[in-house]
């Protein structure tokens, strides 16, 4: 989701959400995943809240959201392309393949296309090496991706 | 004086009592089990190299640089992690050892400024240590690459570079300098507990991070010190260091702020302070600090200091400076004149709470020998004079029963009035450290605390109870245990008056004390009360820790007889974890109230109708005592009003500001002839004085203080007196003055006075607290060591002794006109009166004194956040900003007094302990009401400050 919210709005849906996960054994990182899920990122409004909540501080729910890559600080575009950088994909074609893809889309990585369609990550390995090089849209991951298969894929996510 | 230098063993001391012995580096050791590989190499005086480890925290093992070889074992794993073994052979330097370490340190280097001629830690930085104990010679990296050291790379902009965060006062944050280490946080989070501080981020760019990617003025950092402390390197370090240098020498002191009583290192340079670095060795806290007491010493050298003493003939007219000699012969002949004139119990003194056990105890003789009458008596009086009184009846001693240690072996604590975190903050960090490990935490006070939800310390309860009701509610408890067959009998019957007790437990077992029976006026839900007295009777080790929400009240004596009772009734007294524990509010105010400072006792809590003990001292001084007791503050006040008291010596206290309904007080002090303030600053009251004597500063004298566990510690001189003299040399002079022939060279000669007259401190001497560190009395043939525990065999007073606690009612009531209750309090950043904290930067936490309302009650009379309100009471009003907050309950307001501008005093009233006379701040019925700033009376008084402060021949002194 990718809409306007305001302070209030997103601590009383942080707070309903961590009221959900609470009773969870070590429940800050389902509480991310639910925050990131429910407003596509997780918001600097939003940290003070879950602190206060469990109990923690600002700063160890800050270091703990930016341990994690995926856990972002702004809203991604509709869809997420993210290409392996690791040793296999790059021994593959994967850089020539990344250069590609940042041609196509006119960004580098971690930018969003100007009309918020694609946001393009590096990812470290999603343990497909075999079928390098291996990139990922939306969750559903891709092996062995040909120039032209990036090129389907781009086109598929900015229609 | 060399640099005192504590040595790191890396690691805590593990508390085993199960030794171990090992091999390391051909020198066999035995050690405690539990003990890791690094401690025990220090304790063989075997150096591993470290960068992440310190002694105050647990080991991390991050830095890979104290790698060692255990035969046996493949790898090198991590000395700090590695606990000891029987019969292990480890090795600390090998040829393999040493390329790890020079590769690890190459790493580090590669990205870390090269300026250490010009770095503020030059000299005492550990990065540049382990450089030169890993034979660093050469970075085969380069230092051109990806960095976080410098703001612009060929040009462009570095954006892994951060600017340095000078947000706080006292310290700066430079990035550019981190080694992540992450000293800082952990020691934010395992030594203070406040959690400020986290590494955002992974692998390369992970960073210190204080809350939220914030500078460290807005995150949750308390600037106690403890990461400035940590940091191995110059990336957290005092900003006087940078300004001033290095240190060349030091000494242990004890800090002059709280009763908790810091041992410090004074790091000196010639005779200017360059930092106080809490001492490891300092036995009340443990390494650690607060603000207060390691950065807010700027008092000492503010411009506002007089150093000059100086007269006036009426209060109206300007100061003139005046010789030391002047000021002793007219001081003399004025008490002499109004003794001849008024009669000899026309004067009288107050000693300081904050001045040393020595100089305390030197006023206190002035009087009694001097003036010839027993009109002494010190601030105790308005904070834990209940204290003495409720502990003396109950137990025999007029303190509390534990040391600071004794909160690590509790497993229920109960804070009744105290807020430790922001009046005791190194106490705070050591209780929440406690509560972290699993003890249970119960809080009785009004407001909500921080303790009472922090991170990772949450309250099991929290008794929300209406000012004034602490009897009620103290009483409920101990029905419930008694009711409910929890109290300990096998304790009581061995320890305490069994009929003494069947007696209470009848008394408090009436159904009008049950939870349910007094909810209606405590407002504290019934439930709440029944399960924190099954809590607290059956938790294990349980601690009572109370402060003056507890004793300034018009029942105070009665609610400490009350804890008395609870600690007794459940048998936690006598042994570590357990105990009733006064938190006293100034540094001295133990040693004030141990030294005879009231009028009704002498030395060592022996009244002065006492015989044998007047029959010492009159002995030692060649005098002879009056045997009745003098004059308490309040009633040499009326007095005064009534004409027949009309001089006072009043050493280190701000009576105007700090006691109740200040119109009295300066109505009181208006009405005396001659008026003697010694002090460093001109203070409130001296507006209304005709001499003052400029005081010294804790850095400036050799003496002790004695904190809230009995413990006393030496004070040390470290820079000469600005004024000139010590204080306890001007009260001597003084006394020369009057014709008494005093001749002290040192103060040790005056704790030589005190142990040879009063049994408690029979032991103590310089010789012995410089071989001990520190005692805690009793100390004397029967305790040799002190007395960390108290009544431990069995009660001083022979039996403990139940009293029957009845809950009255307070007169200051709630009606119609003023239907709040005002309660006050302090805050971190400030102290008391806050004549030094105000003198200091700490003024960027607490600028002013707000007036905390809950949102209820602002609507209600239509005030918003930081608006002028108008507080009233009975006895007057002043006005202040409001801060609306849920933290007090409806009907409930609260403030702090620490700036005299507010006049919160003008708003107490003259209520006081039915036993003590302690007056009841606690307690005052007001109305609030939206307001256009300052009130009449607070213009006035300002406008009479200013006046009353100007020196002939000098500039408006400023305030």
């Amino acid at each position: 989701m990718n809409v306007h919210l305001n302070a209030a709005d997103v601590s009383t849906r942080t707070r309903a959400i961590v009221a959900g996960c609470k009773h969870l054994e070590g429940p800050l990182l389902p509480i991310l995943h639910e925050i990131q899920h429910e407003f596509g990122f997780v918001s600097q409004e939003a940290v003070p809240v879950i602190a206060s909540e469990l109990n923690l501080s600002r700063a160890e729910v800050h270091g703990v959201v930016t341990f994690y890559h995926d856990f972002r600080d702004h809203p991604a575009g509709r869809h997420v392309l993210k290409l392996c950088r690791a040793e296999a994909c790059q021994s593959m074609g994967g850089e020539a393949l990344a250069e590609r893809a940042k041609k196509l889309l006119g960004i580098d990585w971690h930018q969003t296309t100007m009309d918020g369609a694609v946001t393009l990550e590096p990812v470290f390995c999603l343990g497909l090496c075999s079928c390098a090089p291996s990139a990922m849209l939306d969750g559903a991951v891709h092996g062995r991706v040909a120039a032209s298969d990036l090129d389907d894929l781009i086109a598929e996510a900015r229609q | 004086m060399p640099m005192i230098n504590e040595i790191d063993f890396g690691t805590p001391a593990s508390k085993s009592e199960k030794f171990v012995t090992l091999t390391i580096d051909g020198n066999e050791i035995s050690v405690p089990e539990g003990t890791s590989i690094m401690r025990a190499s220090m304790e063989a005086g075997i150096e591993v190299p470290k960068l992440c480890a310190t002694d105050m925290m647990d080991a991390f093992g991050s830095c890979r640089l104290c790698l060692v070889e255990i035969e046996g074992r493949a790898g090198m794993p991590a000395s700090c992690t590695t606990p000891v073994a029987p019969g292990m052979v480890v090795s600390t330097q090998t040829q393999r050892l040493k390329d790890v370490r020079r590769g690890v340190m190459e790493l580090y280097i590669s990205d870390h400024p090269l300026d250490c001629l010009t770095c503020a830690a030059n000299g005492d930085c550990e990065l540049q240590d382990m450089a030169g104990a890993v034979g660093l010679r050469d970075v085969r990296y380069g230092y051109d690459g990806e960095n976080h050291v410098k703001a612009r790379n060929d040009g462009a902009i570095n954006i892994k570079w951060q600017p340095k965060d000078e947000s706080n006062p006292y310290f700066t944050f430079d990035p550019a300098k981190c080694i992540v280490c992450s000293r800082c946080v952990r020691a934010c989070e395992e030594v203070q507990g406040t959690f400020a501080l986290t590494i955002e981020g992974r692998g390369f760019d992970s960073r210190v991070s204080a809350g939220m990617h914030e500078d460290f003025m807005s995150s949750e950092c308390v600037s106690c010190g403890a990461c400035v402390q940590a940091c191995p390197t110059a990336t957290l370090i005092e900003k006087s260091v940078i300004e001033i240098g290095q240190p060349e020498h030091s000494a242990v002191t004890t800090c002059a702020y709280c009763g908790v009583g810091c041992s410090f290192k004074a790091e000196m340079r010639g005779e200017e302070l360059v930092r106080m670095v809490p001492w490891k060795d300092g036995q009340a806290n443990r390494g650690h600090s607060c603000v207060k007491g390691r950065f807010a010493y700027g008092y000492s050298t503010h411009k506002d200091r007089i150093l000059n003493p100086m007269i006036r003939e009426k209060v109206t007219d300007p100061w003139r400076e005046v010789t030391w000699e002047e000021a002793y012969a007219h001081v003399a002949s004025e008490f002499r004149r109004i003794q001849y004139q008024y009669g000899r119990e026309s004067v009288g003194g107050i000693t300081s709470s904050r001045c040393t056990n020595e100089e305390t105890y030197l006023v206190q003789k002035l009087v009694r020998a001097g003036f010839g009458n027993n009109n002494v008596d010190t601030c105790a009086r308005v904070c834990h004079s209940p204290t003495g009184y409720g502990l003396g009846q109950a137990f025999g001693t007029s303190a509390g029963t534990q040391n600071f240690d004794s909160v690590e072996h509790s497993d229920v604590v109960m804070v009744i009035g105290a807020n430790p975190t922001d009046g005791h903050p190194v106490f705070g960090s050591r209780l929440k450290k406690r509560l972290r490990e699993g003890a249970k935490l119960i809080v009785l006070d009004p407001r909500r605390i921080d303790l009472v939800r922090t991170p990772h310390v949450e309250a099991s309860y929290h008794l929300p109870l209406k000012p004034g009701t602490n009897v009620a509610v103290l009483t409920a408890l101990a029905h419930v245990i008694v009711t409910e067959g929890l109290a300990d009998e096998k304790f009581i019957r061995e320890r305490c008056d069994w009929s003494e007790y069947e007696d209470w437990a009848a008394f408090v077992a009436e159904p009008y004390h049950s939870p349910e029976a007094v909810e209606r006026y405590t407002g504290v839900p019934a439930d709440l009360v029944r399960g924190a007295a099954r809590l607290f009777a059956r938790g294990g080790n349980g601690a009572i820790y109370y402060g003056l929400g507890v004793t300034e009240h018009s029942q105070g004596s009665t609610t400490v007889m009350a804890i008395a009772n609870l600690a007794m009734v459940t048998g936690n007294i006598g042994r570590p974890g357990v105990g009733v524990n006064p938190l006293r509010g100034q540094n001295n105010v133990q040693g004030s109230c141990d030294m005879g400072s009231f009028p009704h006792e002498l030395p060592g809590y022996r009244h002065i109708s006492d015989d044998a003990t007047r029959e010492t001292f009159e002995k030692l001084w060649g005098v002879t005592l009056n045997n009745e007791p003098g004059l308490r503050i309040p009633n040499m006040l009326d007095a005064a009003v009534d004409g027949t008291f009309k001089g006072i010596y009043i050493q280190g206290e701000d009576i105007l500001q700090s006691d109740p309904d200040t119109k009295h007080v300066a109505a009181g002090l208006a009405a005396m002839e001659c008026v003697v303030v010694h002090d460093l600053f001109l203070n409130e009251t001296a507006n209304y004085a005709h001499v003052f004597l400029p005081g010294s500063t804790f850095l400036e004298k050799d003496g002790t203080f004695t904190n809230a566990e009995r413990r006393i510690n030496r004070v040390r001189k470290v820079m000469k007196p600005k004024n000139g003299f010590a204080d306890w040399e001007v009260t001597q002079k003084l006394a020369q003055a009057m014709g008494l022939p005093w001749n002290y060279k040192h103060p040790s000669e005056i704790m030589d006075e005190i142990a040879a007259t009063t049994p408690s401190f029979a032991s103590v001497s310089y010789d012995y607290l410089e071989k001990m560190g520190s005692v805690q009395w009793p100390c004397n043939e029967k305790h040799p060591y002190g007395s960390p525990i108290m009544h431990v065999d069995g009660f001083v007073r022979g039996k403990g002794k139940f009293i029957r606690t009845e809950y009255v009612a307070t007169d200051e009531k709630t009606g119609a006109r003023f239907p709040l209750l005002l309660t006050t309090g302090r805050i971190l950043s400030q102290y008391n009166v806050g004549a030094q904290t105000r003198r200091t930067d700490n003024v960027a936490w607490h600028e002013e004194d707000r007036l905390e309302i809950h949102p209820h009650d602002a609507e209600n009379r239509g005030i918003r956040d930081a608006d002028w309100v108008r507080l009233a009471s009975r006895s007057g009003e002043t006005t202040l900003r409001a801060l609306i907050t849920d933290r007090v309950a409806p009907g409930v307001v609260y403030t702090t007094f620490h700036h005299p501008n507010t006049q919160a005093n003008v708003i107490t009233t003259d209520f006081s302990d039915w036993a003590t006379n302690c007056p009841e701040y606690k307690v005052t019925a007001v109305q609030v009401a939206p307001s256009n700033g300052p009130s009449g009376w607070q213009r006035d008084y300002e406008e009479q400050a200013r006046q009353s402060r100007r020196i002939a021949g000098k500039l408006e002194a400023a305030e």
